[in-house]
């Protein structure tokens, strides 16, 4: 990336802002669940400050409201957000080797799947700047969201819900659809995972699988064959 | 037996975070070898169009709705809208759809 910290901070949180929008969204319907869990708004708010994962969550407050174990618990989370550890390490390349460690651990908790979605799609080696940018205001739509869907329920029209929830898929398409343009295995292997994914899950076969690992079974193999087949020239790897 | 809900909740952030900054931290070089970089070059479009598609599809109350705003974010993101644009009119998409299916 170009620029100076501050103007990489600005333009992660600039953005941020379309993450801030869904998250709102999604985090009121993840405080609806989390009151049938019976959790306190300030209970769920800590939760979402301190993990910052929508799928996460969910499973996490369905399994309180079950009272299942604490190994339970860590065995759910690992499923949940096995994908996290793919766009660690997807990240650990597209940084400097040179950020130290302490901005690592600090933008490591903005993993997530929309903060990810648009790190990894600046020009270049990434700024931990831009990211923190981007979680100074993804997050407190995320945990704002949390609390007022605790403590409002029901109030909003499902039909505002409904529209707003496809604002983090925009998102998403807005990272891997440039990206096929510019290169045609790209675009092949976006059509594969679409095809695999939508099979995966309509297919009864497979309901034995969480979401989250279904994502992780799908990235591992369909990335791994592209990279067999369609291995990356050298010289053109920082084109993402 | 009866469950703490702050253990709970802070064993859900320490081993979602672990996750999260274990490769981040520990993958200090860049690595050489030629498939793995590969397999890591296409890793992110994979697992944002698997976490896509079909999921966009069970997201709204009309599953059509979702579809059109599918094509429209697709359209303007492959034009070069921006993100906030692309999400935004995804979102203004589905609102509309379901305005007309349920009221037209």
């Amino acid at each position: 990336m170009i620029g100076t910290h501050k103007q990489n901070f600005l333009r992660g949180a600039k953005d941020g802002i379309p993450i801030f929008l869904g998250y709102f969204a999604v985090a009121l319907t993840l405080g609806i669940a989390a009151k049938a869990a019976g959790v306190t708004p300030l209970q769920a708010m800590l939760a979402s400050l301190t993990n910052n994962t929508s799928a996460g969550e969910f499973i996490g407050f369905t399994l309180i409201a079950e009272g299942g174990s604490y190994l339970e618990m860590i065995l759910m989370e690992l499923i949940a957000n096995a994908r996290y550890l793919l766009m660690s390490c997807a990240l650990s390349q597209k940084m400097d080797p040179t950020v130290p460690t302490w901005q690592r651990l600090l933008m490591g908790h903005g993993v997530t799947d929309e903060i990810f979605s648009i790190s990894v799609s600046v020009p270049g080696k990434l700024d931990p700047f831009y990211t923190y940018g981007a979680i100074a205001v993804a997050v407190p739509g995320w945990t704002g969201g949390t609390f007022l869907g605790v403590i409002l329920g029901n109030v909003l029209p499902t039909s505002l819900v409904s529209a707003l929830s496809v604002g983090l898929f925009g998102m998403f398409i807005a990272a891997f659809i440039p990206a096929a343009k510019k290169d045609k295995v790209v675009a092949g292997t976006v059509a594969a995972s679409f095809l695999f994914s939508y099979l995966m899950n309509r297919l009864p076969v497979f309901d034995f699988l969480s979401s989250g690992m279904k994502t992780v079974i799908l990235t591992v193999v369909i990335a791994a064959a592209a990279a067999i087949l369609f291995p990356r020239k050298e010289e053109t790897e920082n084109v993402a | 037996m009866s469950h703490n809900i702050y253990i709970y909740i802070a064993l859900m952030a320490i081993t979602t975070y672990l996750i999260r900054i274990l490769p981040l931290t520990l993958i200090r070089r860049e690595i050489k070898n030629r498939f793995i970089r590969s397999f890591l070059y296409y890793v992110p479009y994979v697992t944002l169009a698997v976490m896509t598609f079909p999921a966009i599809l069970d997201a709204t109350q009309e599953p059509l709705a979702a579809a059109l705003a599918l094509c429209v974010c697709i359209v303007l993101a492959y034009f070069g809208k921006s993100l906030f644009l692309v999400s935004v009119l995804g979102c203004v998409t589905v609102f509309i759809t379901e305005w007309i299916m349920h009221h037209g």
